[in-house]
């Protein structure tokens, strides 16, 4: 006999169910963790996000008169939307094939839903950046501007879909507050962009939109701890949970930063740099948080066991409601 | 029963076919993870030694499409004398069982992929066209059961066919042609769902209590899969979940959330602009 040590010797000292927690195959995970790399994907959810929500913040700046944080943030989610697809791009397992993500629209895939909203998105932040900075046809770039307004959230919130959207546990268990965490995060970006490349003549906005950013992840993010439960743990423990705690200080002490120095374009660039940081560090952190859940067969299992467990608990609750109602 | 080749559009489709793997006759001898690789021509996926049982293949992946998993328990097999007896310690078996695609009703991999790659034959069952794969690996953690992975070398993703270049000629694939106990059984799938109840039952009255079907009930979490084991322990013994889902099934919740998160953040961007103050 090989491998199993249990250390039990009688038939009848066996017991029924394992007294582990949970049984596994030696210890394999159940999934095929995701093959994705983390500075490509987890660097495409920042810098896609950041692109997204500076798009929304360029537009209400523009209409409000800041052109320069209006042309910054266009500048900017034109630089981020660009770096996204190359990482997009490099990260496929044959990137000469990248153009077969257009080959069909599938709304049961987000990773589809997204290539097209790229797709869109892209291009109208592309002229809205262009005619910012050569000022050409203000008009249509005005235009364009807004319809990067429109679609930058969507490319910002979609994300989230796409990894909850898995069979990965401490993802998909998420997919509630996971959205709120990525825009929340995106916002943030936003903002700590606009504070590092604005004067602090028309920072208000970025400022406001980081602190409601930041305000939404966090309490998106507690909120999806408390309900993940066990699953709560890659976010806590390990890479995941590093990585978190440091977007957390990142933010504090961005956020902090920005207000008392407001007035001090250093300060304010600061922040922003900070902020930006931070962003960065939260979709890592999930990112790996995930990884982590995938590689280790007890979040698979536990939970699904508990969820077994609670089925056939409700349902013996049930034939035993009618053997009552019989009995009556 | 569900048919997914008439839901996904096939007008008159053959019936749908599956396997059927009995775990309880398998006696662990690898024949289907040959056959496969001699078949589907599938590479080398690493020559090492686990140091944990006769298995040193691991689990399913890109380039293997069986796995057989071995198990060793300190437990009997109804009334077997497995003659291994010392130390006191008499119970002893030994269960082994060759993994596969499940090829789900309601197929995750195939939801997610973007590209149209993944496809549903007409036979119901689940297919990768590698001439349009660009590898971007959606399908790997939507598969809820570990199978489907990409091939480090060539960047696309890879998993079991269920032999479609055999089926259509009236094959059987090539594992279950190989498997010398008919422990993978291959055919028609309510034929084996009606094979595999009697074969629980017959194990019932020899004393075999714990035998069970997985993947055989058509309301389960991916609609029932097209290939579906007779297994005498709990599913993560043998490294498969226990209560798998198909994780499309909460994607339009998903949409849901996304789509008022993404509002959200329009108007926060809108009400920094006009109440956010630069001094």
């Amino acid at each position: 006999m090989t491998g199993v040590a249990t250390g039990r010797r009688r038939r009848g000292e066996q017991p029924m169910v394992p007294e582990a927690e949970f049984a596994s195959y030696y210890g394999r995970p159940v999934l095929n963790p995701p093959v994705w790399k983390a500075y490509d994907i987890a660097g495409y959810f920042f810098l896609g996000g950041l692109a997204g929500a500076s798009s929304a913040l360029a537009a209400g700046a523009e209409l409000t008169g800041r052109h320069r944080l209006a042309r910054n943030a266009r500048v900017g989610a034109l630089g981020a939307i660009g770096l996204s697809v190359a990482a997009l791009i490099h990260d496929l397992g044959r990137p000469a094939r990248f153009v077969n993500m257009l080959r069909v629209a599938k709304p049961t895939s987000p990773m589809s839903v997204g290539s097209w909203i790229l797709a869109v998105y892209g291009p109208l932040a592309g002229g809205a950046a262009a005619s910012a900075v050569t000022g050409l046809v203000p008009r249509l770039g005005t235009l364009a501007g807004l319809g990067a307004a429109v679609t930058g959230p969507a490319v910002a919130g979609y994300t989230a879909a796409l990894i909850c959207d898995t069979a990965v546990p401490a993802w998909h268990e998420g997919y509630r507050e996971m959205p709120f965490v990525f825009v929340g995060s995106a916002a943030l970006a936003a903002g700590g962009l606009g504070l590092l490349t604005t004067p602090t003549g028309e920072t208000g906005p970025a400022r406001s939109l980081a602190i409601t950013g930041a305000c939404a992840e966090l309490t998106a993010l507690a909120l999806m701890r408390r309900r993940l439960g066990m699953l709560a743990e890659p976010y806590r423990t390990g890479k995941g949970g590093r990585r978190l705690r440091v977007a957390q200080a990142l933010t504090v002490a961005g956020l902090a930063t920005a207000a008392l120095g407001r007035r001090d374009r250093v300060w304010s660039a600061l922040a922003g740099g900070m902020l930006l940081a931070a962003s960065a560090a939260t979709r890592f952190g999930v990112f790996e948080a995930g990884m982590d859940s995938a590689r280790d067969p007890k979040y698979t299992v536990q939970p699904q066991r508990d969820r077994l467990s609670r089925r056939s608990g409700g349902v013996a609750a049930e034939v035993g409601e009618q053997e009552v109602g019989r009995v009556r | 029963m569900t048919d997914p080749a008439k839901d996904t559009g096939y007008q008159d489709p053959p019936p749908r076919m599956g396997f059927f793997t009995d775990t309880s006759v398998c006696i662990g001898c690898k024949a289907c993870e040959v056959a496969c690789k001699e078949w589907n021509a599938i590479p080398e996926d690493g020559i090492a030694l686990t140091g944990m049982s006769y298995d040193n293949t691991g689990g399913l992946g890109a380039s293997t499409w069986r796995h057989v998993a071995f198990i060793e328990q300190r437990r009997p097999l109804a009334m077997q004398d497995p003659g291994v007896s010392h130390d006191g310690i008499d119970d002893f078996r030994w269960l082994m069982a060759s993994d596969v695609c499940k090829h789900c009703t309601h197929a995750a991999c195939l939801d997610v992929c973007p590209t149209g790659s993944l496809f549903r034959t007409e036979f119901g069952t689940v297919v990768v066209q590698e001439d349009i794969c660009n590898g971007c690996g959606y399908c790997i953690p939507a598969c809820p059961y570990g199978v489907i992975d990409q091939r480090k070398d060539d960047g696309r993703a890879w998993k079991c066919t269920l032999c479609y270049d055999r089926i259509g000629d009236g094959l059987e694939p090539a594992c279950a042609k190989a498997c010398p106990t008919d422990s993978i059984q291959y055919g028609p799938l309510d034929e084996l769902r009606e094979r595999a109840a009697q074969r629980v039952e017959s194990l019932h009255g020899s004393g075999v209590s714990e035998a069970r079907l997985y993947g055989a009930d058509p309301d389960d979490g991916v609609g029932g899969t097209g290939a579906f084991f007779l297994l005498l322990d709990e599913p993560e013994v043998y490294g498969l979940p226990p209560d798998p889902v198909v994780t499309t099934r909460d994607l339009p919740s998903m949409w849901r959330h996304v789509a008022v998160a993404a509002a959200g953040l329009l108007g926060a961007a809108a009400l920094a602009c006009v109440t956010g103050r630069d001094r």
